[in-house]
């Protein structure tokens, strides 16, 4: 593939060939596995028969939930605002396709490459607070305006905590481009020691954790679920969706924890890299080709074992009061990461 | 479809009644037939055999915990955790299967007769029933684990719906609300009625917090307690009849008895009037969860809207119990 596209193609052929490329031979498989696997696990957690019993070891499940949904009729509101309330779950999902647009899967892998990867995804991961608070407002009925601005309000809070845990490893890096913070995880080194490589988990491990905690609240998932809490909002901004939009959110969900996953491991965990010292390379272009294949598959497993902990915590943890989410915001994440800012910064200059 | 079960008694006869009786708490019904049934004894002055006392009790446990059971996973669910309620379905499912192959019904048994039990038990029974004990302390603990052990959990429920020791004894609270406040009440301790619940050795649960996390914690302790009373109490079926001798068309003599026991959810009496026909000439049901329930404007007084939901469910009623 790299042979290829370093052919004199123009721009937007080599674009459009990524796309279509990655689409098939990275979105589709990773989605399949990662959403079989993760059902798997429910299953197991909360003994669900389906996933267990549907087709050969229960593999058909997915089939079966979406025709299910597919079937159903695509009602709304009578005094809903139609044009909104139906954009209302697509805005939300193309929130997660752009997010992706900036996952390296391998030296070569990538969608787009650019200098202001991380800014990217932190801007438009806030994208999909608009569909929410659009789905919110456009359904005219007061639970799914609670919920929009529930949903809302509890977004912004848990923005910055993000941005803040993702500026420890822009420092360390020393870019914004996600391609440079692999290449740096991967042939850094710990305290002359490079068989592991760098990665950030290790040096950011506070950042770590409120980026993962913080993630966690931005899929509006158990703890942080208080926009969709059925027992006090009925479903939040989800209520009056029915059929096949109810369907883009449901699926929006697994796609974004799945791609914010990809992009804590890109962060944290060393990317679609393996340390470069265990092959003798010693800068991007020294590397394989055959990593354009390995690559993609790293970062799908390291993407099922983020995703199985953020659904992991879904499944066992009851949920916060609005109160408790707010103070929890900004009284121990956003100190926190301000403080491990600082401690990383300083010790960048005296290193 | 939830009222008038008093007047509805009394255009039936006794024997009818169990069946009217055991849709008032819905989720431990075996336990709705048995005062009554008890009430009805008493009038007549006959009283079931040794056997058939202790079966009775151990169905009696067993719908307390297919009961508070399920409310300990539906307090997951209030609570935003949704594993929890998977595994109370789970695991009650077990004690249904028990109800329903000593008793023929899973919810609804109607199986205390007066003067004993409709049946003796099924084959094989008492060795199953000592299995799924097991798998329901399993359960137990991972309730444990599972919530009260969350600090989110903690953080939801512990000085949350804080109800006195004073508040609780002037609104009546029965159950565990009332044991949660810290009163040690327990009819099935402190009453003397023809049942088996003193061949066992078992411990009445208090917590002196009164707060929901209290009553909740008090009715996951006792579930764990009710396998134990179970597990004893099956050593211990003495040989024998369950049926006593009673005529073939009751009629039970003219006289008033009120009988109350300590039901899952709470104190359930049945005050019955007499006047020596087929039917009682009058039944007053005195039911947990509305006096539970009655505390609630009490309660409910400047706390958070989500902490209502909390507050409700550590309350616990039944529907068809309080709406009666």
């Amino acid at each position: 593939m790299s042979a290829l596209l370093a052919a004199d193609l123009p721009y937007w052929a080599q674009t459009l060939l990524r796309v279509l490329g990655g689409i098939v031979a990275v979105l589709l498989p990773a989605g399949t596995i990662v959403y079989v696997f993760l059902f798997k696990m429910m299953s197991f957690m909360q003994s669900r028969l389906g996933p267990m019993e549907a087709g050969p070891y229960g593999s058909m499940q997915l089939f079966a939930e979406v025709g299910k949904w597919l079937q159903k009729e695509d009602l709304y509101p009578e005094r809903a605002d139609k044009f909104i309330f139906k954009i209302a779950p697509i805005v939300v999902l193309t929130s997660t396709f752009l997010l992706v647009a900036v996952v390296p899967f391998g030296p070569d892998a990538w969608f787009t490459n650019f200098e202001a990867g991380v800014f990217y995804a932190l801007a438009v991961s806030s994208v999909s607070v608009l569909g929410i608070l659009i789905a919110g407002w456009a359904s005219a009925n007061k639970y799914s305006l609670l919920g929009g601005l529930r949903a809302a309000g509890q977004l912004i809070a848990y923005e910055l905590p993000m941005v803040l845990a993702v500026v420890g490893v822009v420092i360390q890096a020393g870019t914004m481009n996600f391609q440079n913070i692999v290449v740096a995880q991967n042939a850094g080194s710990i305290f002359g020691w490079d068989g592991l490589g760098n990665p950030y988990i290790l040096t950011q491990f506070v950042g770590f954790i409120v980026f993962m905690i913080a993630v966690q609240a931005e899929l509006t998932q158990t703890p942080f679920d208080m926009p969709i809490a059925e027992s006090e909002l009925v479903s939040g901004y989800m209520t009056e969706y029915s059929g096949f939009r109810f369907l883009i959110f449901f699926i929006g969900e697994f796609a974004t924890a799945g791609v914010f996953s990809l992009i804590a491991s890109a962060l944290f965990l060393g990317g679609w890299g393996v340390p470069f010292s265990w092959f003798g390379w010693d800068s991007m272009d020294s590397i394989d080709n055959w990593m354009n294949i390995v690559g993609p598959l790293i970062m799908i497993t390291k993407m099922m074992l983020l995703s199985g902990i953020i659904m992991w915590v879904r499944f066992s943890y009851p949920r916060f009061r609005e109160d408790q989410l707010q103070r929890f915001a900004w009284k121990v994440l956003i100190p926190v990461s301000l403080v491990n800012i600082m401690a990383t910064a300083i010790l960048k200059v005296a290193f | 479809m939830h009222r008038g079960y008093e007047k509805l008694t009394e255009v039936r006869t006794f024997p009818q009644v169990t069946a009217l009786v055991n849709r008032i708490d819905w989720l431990g019904s075996f336990a709705n037939e048995v005062p009554f049934i008890l009430a009805a004894e008493k009038l007549m002055g006959v009283e079931a055999p040794p056997r058939a006392q202790v079966i009775r009790t151990i169905l009696f446990e067993l719908s307390r915990i297919a009961n508070v059971g399920l409310f300990l996973g539906d307090l997951g669910v209030q609570l935003g955790a949704v594993t929890p309620v998977f595994l109370a379905f789970r695991d009650r499912e077990y004690v249904l299967n028990l109800i329903e192959s000593a008793t023929g019904g899973r919810f609804h048994p109607n199986f205390d007769r007066i003067g004993g039990l409709k049946d003796d038990l099924p084959a094989g029974w008492i060795d199953e029933t000592r299995a799924v004990m097991k798998k329901l302390r399993t359960f137990c603990d991972q309730m444990e684990d599972l919530l009260f052990g969350n600090e989110i959990f903690m953080a939801r429920t512990k000085g949350i719906g804080v109800i006195p020791r004073e508040v609780a004894l002037q609104y009546g609270l029965s159950g565990a609300n009332l044991r949660a406040s810290g009163v040690d009440h327990d009819l099935r301790r402190d009453t003397a009625l023809p049942m088996a619940w003193n061949k066992a050795d078992w411990k009445v649960w208090t917590h002196t917090d009164g707060d929901s996390f209290a009553r909740c914690w008090v009715r996951l302790q006792e579930t764990r307690e009710s396998t134990l009373i179970v597990e004893q109490l099956l050593d211990q079926i003495p040989a024998g009849p369950v049926m006593t001798k009673v005529p073939k068309i009751i009629k039970v003599p003219e006289g008033e008895a009120w009988v109350a026991t300590e039901n899952p959810l709470g104190e359930m009496g049945y005050y019955v009037v007499s006047k020596g026909d087929l039917g009682p000439f009058r039944v007053k049901i005195r039911s947990a969860s509305f006096n539970n329930m009655s505390v609630a404007p009490w309660v409910l007084k400047g706390v958070y809207v989500p902490d209502v939901i909390t507050i409700l469910a550590s309350l616990y009623f039944i529907l068809g119990d309080l709406d009666r």
